[in-house]
């Protein structure tokens, strides 16, 4: 029973940080066509300056804000500097991320070394929580409220401001977009630094849970392909619901059949992909 | 075959001859580099679809043999041949999985299908001894020639090599070569006039795999070693580099690209211990200042210089 119980609430708890990191590269990739290879490395990235921002004495609340900011940044002078001058050659961009995540990943590995770095889980979630008679890590229970919160508000970014009613144009049709005098390119630097900031959060957010270690990026980038191809490439709906379905099934996975866990990850993918190329909410063809 | 290439094979038969094991042994490794960049240039050159997860087909290679080996103990004239059957077989299943989609849809299915068997090579302890890696494997001896010195196993890598590099340079110019082409560049005029661009594709896709779990058994026979790291995706990333360096689409490209590629990551291993960062340069100043590849960029300089003279 509590096997069952904890390692439910653990599936909610990486389904939430699945989404926090793969509600970006789904932005990203609706907006821009830009399948940016560097957001696992910016998930560690994440992970390691809230580190270094807790060595310097923050809590972890506030050393993740400075972590998705910190990312964030990093995420508009990739576009900026990088992406930019590639902008209409679609191979180009994706090998160019290719090149900056192992830059990325490399940095991490020389600033903060090959040691896995465990982030404390901050003293007042410490203590697990009673409720009707069960027991929850208060930690996991806070992942997925801060995950279903994000899922809000970028909801609500999207349906109901101006923001989100110019990048959903860009989404559906850049051209008409750019005609009815939308600046796609302020709008690509917002929303690349919007999809950094989720993923620099979910490494921060996510500390407690993975520690930052070298390798991160590489796990992270290859779940979050998962969920995006399972959910449908752009598709933000799709990738909440892929996120949880892939934290359980990885999850559960993990604990059931450890040697076999990236197997199971592969079953749902094949099962959509043939009968659904396009993913489950997905509309986007590729 | 023109006279340079020619020329070339002697000096590469002769290399042994004149200089010491170092430089034998970096060769071999430059030939298998070749044969893999080779095999992903068919599609990514060719077929116009860029797989990030070429690395899959060597490491399940190199990985099927060297278990047949030492859990079944079986001999090479077996092992060999089942190692690339099994191999294709899952260059079948996963073309079909990865050409649902084209562009940067097959990317991101080729990325996250070779993430998923390098997680497996990692993971899956009982079979593949996780982080250890499987050791105490042996090269094979054909027709009783004895391979374990390093200008014998040279001399087999050169045979296979050319022997690919032939079969390759046939398939491309093969009338099966020009409709993949086809596809690549217009993919709906081919449908539209009859082809079935998508089962060229896939055969392509297969055959490239093929010729990847070939690489992996040259691989796993030099090493005698094999680890799950071979199946990363910085191998995966190292060959495409090669192949878009040296210039994706042309013959020699991929050759004189995984050339580059290898001896950069000899020489500058030698000195800085960043080959990774060092890669992800390269990638950033590759795709901006040279996208079209070196090959072919020395070549449109060659003409121009040529044209100028007159």
């Amino acid at each position: 029973m509590q096997f069952w119980q904890i390692q439910t609430l653990n599936s909610f708890a990486l389904g939430g940080l699945l989404f926090l990191l793969s509600s970006g590269f789904a932005l990203i990739f609706g907006l821009m066509r830009i399948a940016n290879l560097t957001h696992g490395a910016l998930f560690m990235l994440g992970a390691y300056v809230a580190v270094s921002a807790m060595r310097a004495g923050f809590g972890l609340a506030l050393a993740a804000l400075i972590a998705a900011l910190a990312v964030a940044a990093v995420g508009g002078l990739i576009e900026r500097l990088v992406l930019r001058r590639l902008s209409g050659n679609a191979q180009g961009q994706v090998l160019a991320t290719l090149g900056l995540s192992f830059i990325a990943s490399d940095f991490c590995l020389i600033v903060w070394g090959g040691d896995t770095i465990p982030i404390q889980t901050p003293a007042m979630f410490q203590a697990p929580l009673r409720l009707f008679g069960l027991i929850f890590p208060t930690y996991r229970l806070v992942v997925v409220g801060i995950a279903i919160v994000v899922g809000v508000v970028l909801y609500l970014l999207m349906e109901r401001t101006r923001l989100g009613a110019m990048i959903r144009a860009g989404v559906d049709d850049m051209q008409m977009a750019r005609a009815v005098g939308i600046r796609a390119s302020a709008l690509f630097t917002i929303v690349f630094c919007l999809g950094a900031l989720l993923a620099g959060l979910g490494g921060a957010v996510g500390g407690p849970i993975f520690s930052a270690y070298p390798g991160l990026d590489s796990d992270m980038l290859s779940l979050a392909l998962i969920v995006v191809i399972l959910g449908g490439i752009g598709s933000l709906v799709g990738t909440f619901v892929a996120s949880f379905i892939i934290g359980f099934i990885y999850t559960f996975g993990t604990a059931l059949l450890p040697d076999l866990a990236y197997v199971i990850l592969f079953l749902p993918m094949v099962i959509v992909i043939a009968f659904r190329p396009t993913g489950l909410f997905g509309t986007i063809k590729t | 075959m023109k006279r340079s290439h020619l020329l070339l094979l002697v000096v590469l038969i002769a290399l042994p001859w004149f200089s010491g094991e170092y430089y034998v042994n970096l060769a071999s490794q430059i030939l298998i580099a070749a044969i893999f960049a080779a095999s992903l240039n068919l599609l990514v050159g060719y077929a116009g679809l860029t797989s990030l997860g070429h690395a899959s087909y060597l490491g399940l290679s190199a990985y099927i043999s060297a278990w047949l080996s030492l859990r079944m103990g079986l001999g090479h004239a077996l092992t060999a041949p089942a190692a690339l059957l099994a191999t294709t077989l899952t260059g079948c299943a996963f073309g079909w999985i990865a050409l649902r989609a084209s562009g940067l849809g097959f990317l991101m299915l080729t990325l996250a299908l070779s993430q998923i068997v390098w997680g497996l090579g990692y993971r899956w302890v009982g079979v593949t001894n996780g982080d250890n890696g499987l050791s105490g494997l042996t090269r094979p001896a054909p027709f009783g020639i004895d391979l374990a010195n390093s200008a014998a196993y040279y001399w087999f890598v050169l045979i296979i090599t050319t022997l690919v590099l032939l079969v390759i340079a046939r398939f491309v110019n093969s009338p099966f070569g020009a409709t993949l082409r086809g596809t690549r560049d217009q993919p709906r005029r081919m449908s539209s006039l009859g082809y079935d661009v998508w089962g060229i594709r896939w055969v392509t896709f297969v055959f490239a795999s093929f010729l990847g779990a070939v690489a992996g058994l040259l691989y796993v026979y030099f090493n005698k070693y094999i680890h799950p790291s071979v199946m990363s995706v910085t191998v995966s990333a190292e060959a495409l580099l090669a192949v878009i360096a040296g210039g994706s689409g042309t013959l020699a490209g991929p050759v004189v690209g995984a050339a580059l590629v290898m001896l950069l990551k000899n020489y500058a291993s030698a000195y800085v211990e960043r080959w990774n960062m060092l890669m992800g340069f390269v990638f950033v100043f590759i795709v901006i200042v040279m996208p079209a590849g070196i090959v072919p960029g020395t070549q449109a300089l060659l003409r121009r210089l040529g044209g100028g003279r007159k």
